[in-house]
């Protein structure tokens, strides 16, 4: 029955949530590509109100002109180079064993694995702002010397995200048919060798899923080092380019440079996540995983 | 056996990082802030001082934390009652109406999944100030009532859970769409709302950024972005209160994970996206 009652239903059903969609999501997205293209020009000696004049791509030139912005992204693809592979191959690592026969006490190590999804990241970060203070912490290191302290930044990160990755993998390890491990098992596979050549093949998806994940996540990475600036003069308040977005826009008022940030932010979350998407479709036709 | 004992401590191990930071908390909350420098860390200073530190955090600007705590329920649990409820009844219309434009709609959805919020949030906030929301909860509860990604789950839900007969059904009864949304559909897709809620009240719980960004008055901050500003005061003499605070503030969530431990399916949020 496609009638115009059950139209106008579908229209009552999607009008609330459209209508929040459009004003808080579609509508900001518009005025930051439109204050973006945007310059506030002021005159000869800086006195009177400045006058708004249409730019094109001015700003986006000035972001990727901007020394601050090029030190963020390069601290920020370093960062995600390391500390990517090392949270994922934890929760790879310990979905398989909390999979397979050998480990004991199974359900409570699950349970201790995913506590951190329950904390804020600024509450992990609080803690472990604490935990890296000279004068109180029970190491005894300065980890938030400026040597250090991004990977003291990746530490939180890993804390907090390793097990809710890990529970994504871990609910597809699960749904694998018990009888293909079995029969391999027959066959004379070792066990390293199911997890090798059946199981983690089988969880690609998933494991495509929290690279995607922790992609974008680092990209816009900015509750931890914010945390940290407030105790710290290692992290500035430009340590990463979203916090620098907001530096530019509201201590500089320059929301047109501030909005060109963030859509540039974007736009390369959007290219990493398709360039690994990319990869990981070439890695499985030379099969290599 | 050798096999199994070298699992067991490596998971050991893990966990003891994993909890290393909560039990530094839970022994920081118990201690005066002098002890805090002068007894080592992971374990208890000379006397019990969770009272003396309880009542500080309460006290602390005027009790201003339990309005934060107050304030985070309300924008953590209204907000994602909200985004579920939006976000049923657009899944719900996405997955039972073959009306023309569908397959754009969802187009549209889909792609702002992809898109993360924490990089919208500074135009939001321009709007916001033109549109009159800044530093009204409305500002913080309203964005955070938009989830695509909830509608997307919603509409894949729907899909399977509803079946189209009993629709049919309620129509020959005479049932009008709206009361066979809230009498059958809603209810088929219950259990996976609750999921879906819960999802959300941790994102809503988790976004510092939104509030940070919205609100100036202290009053209606929620726990999180009192904390920061607490602890961003760097000569420090809060340390004991916000070691407390966020203790206090994540023993209540802990719970309800640990009893609400069936409905944290993973699978459902991340086994249906085909990638």
């Amino acid at each position: 029955m496609i009638g115009r009652a059950t139209n106008r239903a579908a229209l009552i059903f999607l009008l609330p949530f459209g209508a929040l969609f459009v004003v808080f999501f579609v509508l900001p997205i518009g005025y930051a590509v439109n204050e973006s293209l945007y310059k506030l020009k002021r005159s000869g000696l800086g006195f009177g109100t400045p006058e708004r004049v249409f730019s094109g791509l001015a700003n986006y030139a000035a972001v990727f002109r901007d020394d601050t912005f090029l030190t963020g992204v390069r601290r920020l693809l370093l960062f995600g180079i390391v500390q990517v592979p090392i949270m994922l191959g934890l929760a790879l690592v310990l979905a398989l064993l909390l999979d397979g026969h050998a480990a004991r006490f199974k359900r409570f190590f699950r349970l201790v694995y995913f506590l951190p999804y329950a904390v804020p990241g600024v509450i992990a970060a609080i803690v472990w702002s604490f935990l890296y203070t000279p004068e109180i912490s029970p190491f005894g290191l300065d980890l938030l010397d400026g040597d250090v302290v991004l990977w003291s930044i990746g530490n939180i990160v890993t804390w907090t995200w390793t097990g809710f990755n890990m529970l994504v993998i871990y609910s597809a390890l699960r749904a694998i048919p018990r009888e293909l491990c079995e029969a391999a098992a027959m066959d004379g596979a070792s066990a390293w060798r199911i997890a090798w050549s059946i199981k983690v093949p089988m969880v690609r998806p998933s494991l495509i899923l929290t690279g995607v994940f922790s992609i974008i996540g680092t990209l816009q990475l900015f509750n931890e080092p914010t945390v940290l600036s407030g105790v710290t003069t290692t992290v500035s308040k430009s340590y990463t380019p979203l916090m620098w977005s907001l530096q530019v826009a509201l201590d500089n008022n320059d929301y047109a440079l501030g909005s060109a940030i963030a859509i540039v932010l974007a736009l390369l979350a959007g290219a990493l996540s398709f360039l690994f998407l990319r990869l990981s479709a070439w890695l499985t036709r030379r099969g290599v995983m | 056996m050798r096999a199994q004992v070298l699992t067991t401590a490596f998971l050991f191990v893990v966990a003891v990082y994993i909890l290393l930071p909560v039990w530094w908390m839970v022994v920081s909350a118990t201690k005066s802030a002098a002890d805090l420098f002068d007894t080592p860390g992971l374990w208890f200073g000379g006397d019990l001082h969770l009272a003396g530190n309880i009542d500080r955090v309460m006290s602390q600007d005027g009790g201003l934390y339990s309005r934060w705590l107050l304030n985070t329920l309300i924008y953590s649990g209204g907000g994602a009652l909200g985004a579920t409820l939006l976000a049923a009844m657009a899944g719900y219309a996405l997955a039972k109406y073959p009306f023309r434009g569908r397959g754009v709609v969802f187009a549209i959805v889909m792609g702002a999944v992809l898109i993360p919020a924490p990089l919208i949030t500074l135009p939001l906030y321009l709007l916001e100030s033109r549109l009159g929301l800044l530093n009204t909860m409305w500002g913080v509860l309203l964005p955070c009532m938009v989830s695509p990604f909830g509608v997307y789950l919603a509409r894949a839900y729907a899909e399977a859970a509803v079946p189209g007969t009993l629709l049919e059904a309620g129509r020959i009864d005479g049932a009008g769409e709206l009361r066979i949304f809230f009498t059958v559909g809603i209810r088929l897709m219950a259990p996976a709302l609750v999921t879906l809620f819960l999802f959300q009240f941790v994102a809503i719980w988790n976004n510092f950024f939104l509030p940070m960004m919205v609100l100036n008055d202290q009053a209606l901050w929620p726990v999180t972005l009192g904390l920061v500003k607490w602890h961003g005061i760097r000569t420090g003499f809060l340390r004991d209160a916000v070691v407390t605070g966020a203790l206090i503030s994540i023993v209540p969530v802990i719970l309800a994970f640990v009893s609400l431990q069936r409905f944290w399916k993973a699978d459902l949020a991340a086994g249906s996206v085909k990638l």
